[in-house]
């Protein structure tokens, strides 16, 4: 199981070091200029969301969901897959039937877990 | 001035290893949609909109694969929770569509369970299950091109993408490198005898990670925890009995030799050289940034479901096993046999059923094994059925064929061919013995005038011409009855 960051309490300023991680952890290049601008966006963006914390939810049991429903399964049934032509129609490159990527760097290993 | 080396000596020390393991269940559309889940099949062909994560799609459960997951829970000992969600996991890597998978992290469906397994010394050793949780595999990412040609990129197959896979969590309960391996066949027993996973190892349905520590105490009784390492992905028994055995004592060795307890961090397992590798520090682990599915509405199993699914698993393996030794009589190995799967076990107890002996029951079984070894078809596809070996082992308590396996052999290849009456069939083949005196006594007269020799030596004394005599009788007479024949010739002979 992995390790969790702890959730930022809105007392707490975001640095710029939190928005670098975060777009480490989003794959997105940015520049110092990038950076700070986003951090002050961000920091208004959450200062806006973080009025909700004013509402009293005291004795409101908390919820995963907005909806009112659960046990929305489907039955164990094979429907059609697509024709590969259209699985591999938005891929930047392919290699026969494959999506072709990067070399992975020392990994032999698929992902989940 | 002196200086004191710091001798490090390992007196005696502990081992904690807890489990991490992933079954696939063996539904036959994915977790989250209709494409067909299964192994083979043309690269890429088992995807769908959902599994590629196209904008727009929305992923639904399936049902099969939460009662699934439920009944490995419910074997393993587990409560099943009332209310259960799903969440992202977010990461990024080319074998996962969506850049998050849909996982349960807070709220797992089945939680505190306690398994036995049999331990080295006979004994059982419980192992308390922490968790099981239902999430979906990824892709699968290559490295070579099929035919093994090495490539300057990776490729990617979805078809294992959105597979349904059970985590299963235990305690740190395991304490030797035999008891961690042995944990994976008994699950491995489970979920096929639950018919929720084909548990074939080399196709990767199940996949384990260790939790190594060692307690260790020096020479003057102080005890010194080593950090907990993590194997990744280890898919045979043998390599997991072996890379648990080997992070062990690596730790032990490293600690003996440096005084260092080690970090939390992730190992591999190399093959060819036998040893564990480091991978990465769990300090620098990812951020999953684990929070609820909003495309997912919460599960919350009815007590009426979980006894429904309760109802479905019946008398687990083990159980089985031990009621067929101590109840019924049979070895430990026939009864492992007979118990380890469970149509085989519904079958013998058909025979048991239709009035055979629960022994004579088991060794027709045996011969029904046989059979179905040499014709290469699985034993419940050979087309007799129980109520027929019932009736064998009738036969051969009345005396009407011989007691042997060659002769419920032949009657079962027969029975297979055409069900019949076994009698019938045994008829059919000339195997049906006389129980005729008559007949024996005339086969004994006919001997007896052309063998004068044989009858001296016996009345001479020499007991083991009884023997030969029995069989010459056998011989010259057709399907007589072997018991019969020796008592009428010590009746004539006496």
């Amino acid at each position: 199981m992995a390790a969790e960051s702890t959730p930022s309490t809105r007392s707490q300023t975001l640095t710029l070091n939190d928005v670098r991680h975060v777009a480490m952890l989003s794959r997105l290049a940015l520049n110092d200029d990038h950076l700070k601008r986003l951090t002050a966006q961000l920091e208004s963006i959450l200062g806006y969301v973080a009025k909700i914390g004013e509402v009293d939810v005291s004795g409101v049991e908390p919820m995963a969901h907005a909806l009112p429903l659960h046990n929305v399964f489907r039955e164990d049934v094979v429907e059609p897959s697509l024709p590969l032509d259209k699985v591999l129609m938005n891929a930047p490159e392919t290699d026969g039937p494959f999506f072709k990527v990067p070399k992975v760097i020392g990994g032999d290993e698929d992902s989940a877990g | 001035m002196t200086t004191t080396l710091t001798q490090r000596v390992c007196k005696s020390y502990k081992v904690l290893v807890g489990l991490e393991i992933h079954v696939q269940l063996a539904t036959k559309s994915k977790m989250f949609t209709g494409a067909a889940n299964g192994f083979g099949g043309e690269p890429n062909s088992q995807v769908d909109e959902v599994v590629l994560g196209l904008p727009g799609v929305l992923p639904v459960m399936n049902k099969k694969a939460v009662e699934y997951a439920m009944k490995v829970g419910l074997a393993l000992g587990c409560k099943i929770a009332k209310h259960t969600k799903w969440d992202r996991k977010s990461y990024y890597y080319p074998d996962l569509p969506k850049n998050y998978q849909i996982s349960q992290y807070d709220l797992p469906l089945c939680y505190e369970g306690s398994f036995e397994i049999p331990g080295e010394d006979g004994n059982p050793v419980r192992v308390r299950v922490r968790r099981a949780h239902l999430e979906e595999d990824a892709g699968k990412l290559l490295h070579e091109a099929p035919g093994g040609y090495a490539i300057d990129w990776s490729i990617v197959d979805l078809n294992r993408a959105g597979t349904p896979l059970l985590e299963i969590v235990t305690e740190p309960d395991l304490t030797t490198p035999k008891q961690v391996a042995a944990f994976g066949q008994e699950l491995q027993k489970l979920v096929q005898f639950l018919g929720v996973s084909e548990g074939q190892m080399q196709m990767g349905h199940m996949r384990f990670e260790p939790n190594i520590n060692v307690h260790i105490t020096d020479q003057d009784g102080a005890v010194h925890k080593t950090a907990i390492t993590e194997i990744k992905n280890l898919n045979s028994f043998s390599v997991l009995e072996r890379a648990t055995a080997y992070e062990i004592q690596r730790q032990i060795r490293q600690w003996e030799e440096t005084g260092d307890l080690g970090r939390k961090s992730t190992y591999g397992w190399d093959e060819p050289s036998e040893s564990t590798f480091h991978q990465r520090d769990k300090e620098d682990a990812d951020d999953y940034r684990y929070f609820p599915d909003p495309d997912l509405v919460p599960v919350e199993p009815s007590d009426e479901w979980v006894a429904e699914i309760k109802g479905q698993i019946g008398e687990l393996p083990a159980a089985r096993r031990k009621r067929y030794v101590g109840a019924l009589g049979l070895s430990e190995k026939d009864a492992a046999i007979l118990a380890g799967d469970r149509e085989i076990g519904d079958f013998f107890e058909q025979v048991i059923a239709g009035g055979a002996e629960a022994k004579r029951a088991s060794t027709l079984m045996e011969a029904l094994r046989e059979m179905s070894n040499e014709k290469s078809v699985p034993l419940m596809k050979l087309g007799v059925k129980p109520v027929r070996v019932a009736e064998i082992a009738a036969l051969v308590v009345g005396g009407k064929v011989a007691a042997s396996k060659e002769t419920a052999k032949k009657i079962i290849d027969a029975l297979a061919q055409g069900d019949r009456p076994a009698e019938q069939a045994a008829a059919d083949l000339g195997l049906i013995q006389s129980t005729d005196t008559g007949a024996i006594d005339a086969a004994i007269d006919a001997l007896i005038a052309q063998n004068p020799k044989s009858l001296q030596d016996y009345k001479g004394g020499k007991l083991t011409a009884l023997g030969s005599l029995v069989g010459m009788v056998m011989k010259s007479g057709k399907g007589l009855n072997a018991k019969l024949v020796q008592e009428q010739l010590k009746k004539r002979l006496g």
